[in-house]
């Protein structure tokens, strides 16, 4: 055995490639189907993201799957260490060719379910068995010569070697060789003429189109159209092929014996701990190959240090991952942002010029907060974060602008039910709350909510236009949208940490001019 | 079978060409021309239009589109190496010489390639059965040709001299025994399947029938008959009743899966038989060209020699009475041939009156290159030259010179395009090359882009007006440079004809004026 197995610490009641052992949950459903979508998916555009990194897995039906958030530092640590062990490009091979050779299994249970004909259905669950054990052979034999620290892959492939070595298994495979020795000696000859055919043993008889090529090899120039005709092929026999097959049977009777009893002797050969890990590596797989398209296109994910105990945070690189996507596609630049939260400090304040990239930012946010909880890379160059229990979002509805009073109740009353359930581990998304009322309800109501929040120790991003709410306490942090100096109606989507001032913009505007304190001081010292 | 009349050791790669008027022999799928299409007989664009190739190729084809357009494939892949070049100079004499007897080679291929097309039903069905019926029906037809191809063969053996042929004769009538004939029609006559059809089958996928061959039933022997007495060799057997479609249907499935592979096997070899009609119709084609160019030039009195070929190293470039071939086809009048002597001299520089046969003589140049190069013939009373590596011309699009920035940037990308490719002992045909710009600033690209050329090797011939170029040539002597000089032709006699000379500052372009204008205007 490799040296590495002294490394990762093997679990050896393996059970799932994406829990260790005890692993609780926030959310719903426990990791499995039957539940819903989180609130906040929609706000963070969340749902836009799974749906594309699980759009090429429909198969496995891996969405429920990213709904869930771990509560540890230990469960989070158990996939970053699968993601690293995925690093390697020799064990992702070994992972989709299994995953490739259980499609074909399935593939394979699916046709033998259909056909009439029980040699038929026999021989391809012969095929589903015999296909399933290769793909148990080589994951294992793969799985030993990579090296290995997490303690999922430490565990599956502990369990994996238990397993094939197991007496179920090698009867298994001891029936598909002999039967499959004896399939290969299957060879008979029909000799057609007329409405007859004639089935019987084949008998030494010479290759004649094998003769007639010989006696022309001389003229050959090359390449020439291949005349062979390709016939269709339908998994059923007719009547006439059926018969064929009997009379085969007949010729060779014990091998279809054999044959006919296999799937009976075999009802239940998969092993549902690899029918699992078959499904959750995919969760694996999935993300990395949404997250390396994004990487092709310049962008930088990172494993982030998780919390749950401390809210001190400080993330670099940041960029929204679901709008990365779409720019990506059409090559266009992401901005990425940074910010940290120190000591006191819980809510970021986002303020400065609309379409300054104000929005985005605060999803990142969230984005960046759920994901963690996934245990998954994060769309950062680095992060510390700290490990929420929820993420809230309360996003300005388009739907209700015919009734302001009306929305502002809905606004609020959708806030309340936000801070019901919210405990002092969650956090809240905050985007232009009551930008629709006067700025004196705006100021009021803004500052009562965010005081709340505060007071409960949340983490909080608000973007708003009430640059106050930025100065409310020591936990806020003042963010700015920016613009370029030169030309201020140039934004950067640079969000940078610094006083809220509606004077920074109307500055900028100025300096192009050159009638800023500076060049004006300057040009009349000359 | 090859014909190798074009090379000693393999087929010529050219296309078989698609020609109108001919029933488009070269278009119908799987007919075996395709895999060698050359991309590059796009790039010689600028080389046939700036050198006035398609009369050339007009001529060689005498009507026949099939020989032009084989012409101009074989004229514009030249050749390095003079052993094939050497071979296909002797091909091309026996050529000459058996015209006649090359020419009934060459109808008797046509009417075998006309015949298959014309009698026979094209394979659109996809059935095996089809196919082998179709194929057999060829096969003896063609059988038939063979039979007449290998008499001709040995009627004309002792006649012709060069190895092409010779050896095309005698490989015909090795390969073409009566005994290999007898094999044929054995075949022929057994896949008719009088008794059935034979199959082999393994058990493949799904528990079907699978990797079927065809079989040659074994000859009955005393132990078989044994077997089967005993049972061992015993059939079972499945009839399908008359009116069970579905099962008739399958069972034809069956015996079309056993004759597939010899249906194939016998629908290749009649492909191939085709391509090597084929090829030899390319390859015997562009020698009957070449005869036709060399009866048209000869009843003009032209001048035609074989030229003395040598190897790149050797830097020569010289002739006696080069004409532009091209040129004289399309005239009655006997044009005029120029002299060179350019052995080591990398840079011939053109200069002269307007009219001068500057262009004409630039064009005699490439010519001769790359009808050398071919095989062919030259249009010179003496003409010895080495291998160009390449060749490539650049030259003015138009005749005025009307100054605009988009017609130098044309020009540049042009020899752009050009510097890419070329290699050393190449030969670059500059025709007034820069003139789109003023003489200071054309001199000045023509000086560096002409110097670059020469110190790499590539021997330049450049025709231009311009004198401060041309004398910047002079007025050094690290290159060694032959200067030629467009003279006034003397009134009704040798027009169009060069002089070794230096450049002159004075251009002609006043005596033009003269003669279009008149002397009244002139003053």
């Amino acid at each position: 055995m490799p040296a590495t197995w002294a490394h990762g610490a093997v679990i050896t009641d393996f059970s799932s490639v994406l829990f260790g052992h005890g692993t609780a949950l926030h959310g719903a459903g426990g990791g499995d189907r039957g539940h819903e979508q989180p609130a906040c998916f929609t706000d963070l555009n969340l749902d836009q993201l799974v749906a594309s990194i699980v759009a090429d897995f429909e198969e496995y039906d891996l969405a429920p799957l990213f709904w869930d958030r771990l509560t540890s530092e230990d469960a989070v640590a158990y996939r970053h260490e699968v993601f690293e062990d995925l690093e390697q490009p020799e064990l992702v091979e070994t992972v989709q060719r299994f995953a490739e050779q259980m499609r074909a299994m399935r593939r394979q249970l699916a046709q033998a379910r259909t056909l009439r004909n029980g040699y038929q259905q026999a021989w391809w669950y012969l095929a589903a068995t015999t296909t399933y054990r290769r793909a148990i052979e080589h994951l294992d034999g793969d799985l030993a010569g990579v090296e290995l620290a997490s303690r999922g892959l430490c565990g599956l492939r502990h369990f994996v070697q238990g397993y094939r070595a197991s007496p179920r298994f090698s009867t298994l495979a001891e029936h598909q060789d002999r039967l499959w020795a004896a399939l290969g000696t299957v060879k008979y000859c029909l000799r057609i003429h007329g409405s007859r055919i004639e089935v019987r043993l084949y008998d030494g008889e010479a290759d004649y189109s094998q003769m007639v090529a010989t006696t022309f090899e001389k003229f050959a120039q090359g390449e020439v159209t291949d005349r062979r005709v390709g016939f269709r092929s339908y998994p059923d026999l007719d009547h006439v092929e059926a018969a064929i097959l009997d009379h085969v049977a007949q010729l060779h009777a014990e091998t279809f014996a054999l044959l006919v009893r296999h799937p009976a002797e075999h009802q239940d050969f998969l092993d549902p701990t690899i029918a699992r890990f078959d499904r959750e590596i995919q969760f694996y797989l999935a993300f990395r190959h949404w997250q390396r398209a994004l990487e092709r296109a310049g962008l930088t994910f990172c494993h982030p240090a998780v919390s749950v105990t401390s809210k001190a945070e400080s993330v670099r690189g940041m960029f929204d991952a679901a709008l990365a996507g779409k720019l990506a596609a059409s090559a266009r630049p992401v901005v990425a942002n940074d910010y940290e939260l120190d000591g006191p400090e819980r809510a970021l304040v986002i303020s400065g010029p609309n379409q300054g990239g104000k929005t985005t930012f605060a999803r990142a946010v969230g984005q960046i907060h759920f994901l963690a909880g996934l245990g998954v890379p994060v769309p950062a160059a680095s992060a510390r974060l700290f490990l929420c229990d929820r993420v809230f979002t309360q996003f300005e509805r388009q739907e209700d602008m015919a009734s302001h009073s009306g929305k502002l109740q809905d606004d609020l009353e959708r806030m309340r039910g936000i801070l019901e359930v919210a405990t002092e581990r969650s956090l809240v998304v905050m985007n232009e709350l009551f930008a629709s009322t006067t700025l004196h309800d705006a100021r009021l109501l803004g500052r009562r909510i965010l005081e709340q929040i505060l007071d409960r120790d949340m983490l909080c991003v608000c973007v708003t236009f009430i640059d106050e709410l930025s100065r409310l306490r020591p936990s806020t942090v003042s963010m700015v949208s920016s613009v370029v100096p030169d030309d201020p109606t140039v934004r950067t989507f640079r969000i940078l940490r610094r006083p809220a001032d509606g004077r920074a913009y109307a500055l900028a505007i100025a300096e192009r001019y050159g009638l800023t304190y500076e060049h004006m001081k300057a040009r009349l010292a000359s | 079978m090859k014909a190798h009349l074009l090379f000693r050791d393999r087929d010529a790669e050219i296309v078989y060409p698609d020609v109108d008027g001919r029933a488009r022999p070269g278009v119908r799928p799987g007919d075996g021309a395709s895999p060698n299409s050359p991309a590059r007989l796009d790039a010689p664009v600028d080389l046939v239009a700036d050198l006035g190739l398609e009369q050339l190729f007009a001529a060689m084809a005498g009507g026949d589109a099939f020989l032009g357009a084989v012409a101009r494939q074989v004229v514009l892949a030249p050749l390095g190496d003079l052993d094939t070049i050497g071979y296909r100079q002797a091909a091309l004499h026996d050529t000459l010489v058996h015209r006649d007897a090359v020419q009934a080679i060459y109808d008797l291929v046509v009417g075998a390639i006309d015949g298959e097309r014309r009698n026979f039903f094209g394979l659109f069905t996809r059935s095996p059965e089809s196919i082998l019926h179709r194929s057999s029906e060829v096969m003896a037809f063609f059988v038939g040709v063979l039979r007449q191809l290998r008499s001709l063969a040995e009627h004309h053996a002792d006649r012709f001299e060069s190895e092409a042929f010779t050896t095309l004769f005698s490989m015909l009538s090795k390969e073409l025994s009566d005994d290999y004939f007898a094999e044929v029609d054995a075949h022929l006559k057994r896949l008719r399947f009088s008794g059935g059809v034979l199959v082999s089958a393994e058990l493949g996928g799904g528990a079907h029938g699978a990797s079927y061959v065809l079989r040659a039933p074994n000859q009955p022997t005393g132990r078989r008959h044994l077997r089967d007495l005993f049972g061992a060799g015993h059939a079972h057997t499945v009839v399908v009743a008359d009116r069970d479609e579905a099962g008739l249907q399958t069972l034809g499935q069956l015996r079309d899966r056993g004759v597939n592979l010899v249906a194939d096997a016998l629908a290749r070899s009649v492909d191939h038989i085709l391509a090597f009609f084929r090829l030899l119709r390319m390859e015997i084609g562009f020698y009957l060209g070449a005869a036709e160019l060399h009866r048209v030039l000869a009843s003009k009195g032209e001048p035609v020699c074989v030229p003395e070929v040598l190897p790149t190293t050797a830097q020569a470039w010289s002739a006696r009475g080069l004409v532009d071939v091209c040129l004289s086809l399309t005239t009655t009048e006997p044009v005029v041939g120029n002299d060179v002597d350019a052995d080591a001299v990398p840079l011939v520089m053109v200069t002269g009156a307007n009219q001068g046969g500057k262009s004409t003589f630039l064009r005699s140049v490439g010519q001769a290159q790359l009808m050398a190069q071919c095989g062919l013939f030259a249009g010179a009373t003496s003409l010895r030259l080495s291998i160009a590596e390449g060749c490539f011309t650049h030259f003015k699009r138009e005749e005025d010179t009307s100054m605009t920035h988009g017609k130098l940037d044309e020009e540049l990308y042009r020899m752009r395009a050009i510097v890419d490719q070329v290699a050393p002992g190449s030969v670059v045909l500059c025709n007034e090359s820069f003139s789109a710009t003023n003489e200071s600033e054309g001199s000045e690209i023509g000086r560096q882009v002409v110097q670059a050329l020469v110190d790499c090797d590539v021997r330049v011939f450049f025709v231009t007006h311009f004198f401060d170029l041309a004398d910047g040539f002079a007025r050094q002597a690290a290159t060694p440079v032959r200067f030629l000089r467009a003279e006034r032709g003397v009134e009704g006699s040798r027009p169009f004809h060069l002089v070794e000379a230096p450049p002159r500052r004075t251009g002609y372009g006043e005596d033009v004026y003269r003669r279009v204008f008149g002397d009244q205007a002139a003053r």
